[in-house]
């Protein structure tokens, strides 16, 4: 699993992979002042970090020039948020590492965003459903961490809050529209809603970071989310006309550990080809 | 106060298939105000396409507020403006011209006399 | 952390940052002294609003220049739009989304001001997508490696600059007022242009070549950008006399093309480009850099089709456009749906 390219410091890369080997034991704060939640950080950083790449795509395809824009602010929140992460998380899992050794540099073994955010962007109501679901689960997050035992985290989450309450305003709108106006806009809603089924329960799993974060309070336990995440939805798809599908026959796993479905691979290609062709350069 | 087509007119047809791009209804013109800062008045500042007046608003926010130019937003549909003609300019504008009497400056009073 | 203290910020890097803009952007209204004659206003420096009375090739003109400046916003998203994705630090990322989305912003600055001479915005982009209105050749030209983000903020954008900060004063206000933004705003284009280039050529020697390829592609391509020669026996023709007469144009072609050239050699010089243009050199005499001769022959050739992105670039907008038609009809069709719901919510509480 070791990673091709030569980064910038290569002892602070090889600790960090030991750090972040999936399975292994990741919060083991061996590092001097490393703190054990540095994993679940990476997490919600990887999320939103991911979804921005996402949502580049869209710039010069969106279906006026005024969502172009609007895209493209939501993608710069994302940005941002991540950007507030991950040197923080350098920081404190001991490794010392930027925001470019881990937007760039990780292999995707070690990327831990859920599967929601990576997938093809699809239509614009592909996009709209994905945008529902994770800005509604971003404004229960984001509050719920402005409460968090870490200031810095907590200071993040409040500063994303404001964001992702316009980008959930944003998603609803949308939904309605696009559920509640002609018949073909209403049927590829309705099938958007259902693309987006399978990859929502990740957004609610525990796994070992979470549980260990949430104990800490500094983060919070994702099931703990479920119910008022669904609740802000089935309140957009009531109004929109549309129904909220149940029960999938499958469902996403293991992204949080480094597992990750097909189109993750293309997108750190797209993402990181450039970087990883200059070792050691700056841009 | 332009060329703006009315998206409302043809109300009751939601099922239509999406025309092809050419010929298609464009979503009707507003016209964006923006406060700058609080103690000012709002201000024009162009116009923008949006289907009602919710996206509208948002459209404004995204399109003419991206480095914080403001803090309040008003949108108008351009068709609801109803404006002075410049043909009109004499007869509207002009009469004002010679009630001089309306401005301090009109009136003499003592230099000494403060608070005026 | 990048060397871009190296960058002065206080010294002018493009034209929005001189005293031309300054200048550009004053304006003083003499219009109760001058009345509302069209050639009155004109003659004496002031501006035309919407519903003034101007004559129809005045109000054509403006139509088809300030569409044309439109459409090159729209379609110059992409060459820099499909970099997006592959920018190689966050940092870059973040700034190629903003300027990006400027560009954007920029074109329905443009589309605004067009809209109040009578034309909805719809039939432009028809015109468009048509291939019966044009847009600024130089976005046929392709992107081929990161650097050319560069090349395009620094030498693009500073031309684009050039070109516009006299229109800040173009006779026309609402075109004139959407030019104060869009110059205000481009001038961090060219800057973060500007950065991208003096980053590489500090950086590896691939990246060095990268940067300096990116300027042997895109120097002469923006030279062309100020248009065809227009003085000398060259302005008998054209359009630029009845423009500049009107006040739409301000500055001739070839006038406009040098103050660029004189701006970018030094800074050239500071990048340690090399411009390619064995002809460069200068000119004490005039007071001015000589240069060499455009390529006038690839440029009427790009203008008219046979460019490497001319195909891709329309495709692509179109694509967007007609994809994007179900989500523009539903709007319409929920925005009528409301309207009628009111409406009977209003017959309602007046019946009870």
């Amino acid at each position: 699993m070791s990673d091709h390219v030569t980064s910038a410091a290569p002892s602070a890369s090889e600790s960090a992979e030991r750090e972040s080997l999936p399975g292994a034991a990741e919060n083991t704060g061996a590092a001097p002042g490393a703190k054990p939640y540095a994993t679940y950080l990476l997490g919600l950083a990887d999320d939103a970090m991911v979804y921005a790449q996402r949502l580049g795509e869209w710039m010069t395809n969106a279906p006026q020039i005024e969502e172009d824009m609007a895209l493209g602010n939501i993608a710069l929140d994302l940005l941002g948020q991540a950007r507030g992460l991950y040197p923080y998380i350098g920081s404190i899992d001991g490794t010392g590492r930027g925001e470019d050794d881990y937007a760039m540099l990780r292999d995707e073994r070690r990327w831990h965003n859920v599967h929601l955010v990576e997938q093809e962007r699809g239509d614009f109501a592909d996009e709209m459903a994905r945008l529902l679901w994770f800005s509604a689960y971003q404004v229960e997050l984001h509050t719920a961490l402005t409460a968090s035992a870490d200031d810095v985290v907590a200071g993040v989450a409040g500063k994303a809050l404001k964001e992702v309450r316009y980008h959930l305003d944003h998603a609803s709108l949308w939904v309605v529209r696009l559920g509640d106006g002609t018949e073909e806009s209403h049927r590829r809603m309705q099938a958007a809603l259902e693309h987006v089924l399978p990859h929502l329960a990740e957004l609610f799993d525990h796994d070992e970071a979470s549980v260990l974060a949430a104990d800490l309070e500094v983060g919070v336990l994702p099931s703990t989310l479920h119910d008022a995440v669904v609740a802000r939805v089935a309140r957009v798809v009531e109004q929109a006309t549309l129904t909220l599908p149940d029960g999938s026959r499958w469902r996403s796993r293991g992204g949080r550990a480094g597992i990750h479905s097909r189109p993750m691979g293309s997108l750190l290609a797209e993402m990181q080809h450039i970087a990883r062709s200059h070792p050691g350069a700056t841009w | 106060m332009s060329g703006a087509t009315t998206a409302s007119t043809s109300a009751g047809a939601p099922s239509e298939p999406a025309p092809a791009a050419p010929g298609e209804r464009s979503w009707p013109l507003w016209e964006v105000f923006v406060r700058g800062k609080r103690g000012l008045s709002h201000v024009h500042v162009g116009s923008l396409h949006a289907p009602d007046a919710e996206l509208a608003l948002r459209n404004a926010r995204d399109v003419y507020t991206r480095r914080q130019e403001g803090v309040s937003i008003w949108v108008v549909k351009a068709d609801d403006v109803t404006a002075s003609s410049p043909s009109e300019k004499d007869s509207f504008f002009d009469p004002a011209g010679d009630k001089i009497y309306r401005h301090p400056t009109f009136y003499d009073v003592p230099e000494d006399v403060e608070y005026l | 952390m990048y060397g871009n203290d190296v960058i002065d910020p206080n010294e002018p890097l493009n034209a929005a940052e001189t005293d031309a803009y300054d200048a550009a952007t004053a304006h003083e209204d003499q219009r109760d002294a001058v009345g509302d004659d069209f050639e009155a206003l004109i003659a004496a420096d002031q501006r035309i609003e919407p519903r003034d009375a101007m004559p129809d090739t005045y109000r054509e003109t403006l139509i088809r220049q300030i569409a044309q400046h439109a459409h090159s916003e729209i379609i110059g998203m992409q060459p820099e739009g499909n970099w997006i994705t592959r920018a190689p630090s966050l940092r870059r990322k973040a700034i190629l989304i903003a300027k990006v989305q400027d560009e954007a912003g920029h074109g329905l600055y443009l589309y605004s001001a067009a809209e109040t001479l009578g034309i909805d915005r719809q039939e432009l982009l028809d015109r468009l997508h048509d291939g019966k209105q044009k847009y600024s050749s130089i976005f046929n030209y392709p992107t081929l490696t990161w650097a050319d983000c560069g090349a395009i903020g620094w030498l693009v954008d500073g031309a684009a600059i050039m070109n516009q900060v006299p229109l800040c004063r173009c006779s026309y206000g609402p075109y004139a007022r959407a030019m104060i933004r869009v110059c205000k705003e481009e001038s961090f284009h060219q800057r973060q242009g500007f950065e991208i280039l003096w980053n590489l050529m500090r950086g590896t020697e691939s990246q060095r070549a990268m940067a300096q390829d990116a300027a042997d592609r895109w120097w002469w391509p923006a030279l062309a950008m100020f248009g065809p020669p227009d003085t000398g026996e060259a302005a008998k023709g054209g359009h630029t006399a009845q423009s500049m007469a009107w006040g739409i144009k301000r500055f001739s072609n070839d006038d406009l093309r040098q103050k660029f050239v004189d701006m970018m050699v030094p800074q050239a010089e500071k990048l340690g480009i090399v411009l390619p243009d064995p002809d460069l050199r200068w000119n004490p005499e005039r007071g001015h850099y000589d240069f060499g001769e455009v390529d006038w022959d690839e440029f009427w050739r790009v203008l008219r089709g046979d460019g490497a992105c001319n195909a891709e670039r329309i495709a692509h907008r179109r694509r967007a456009h007609e994809e994007g038609a179900w989500v523009r009809e539903a709007a319409n069709a929920y925005a009528a749906k409301q309207a009628t719901r009111e409406q009977q919510q209003q017959q309602k509480e007046s019946a009870a």
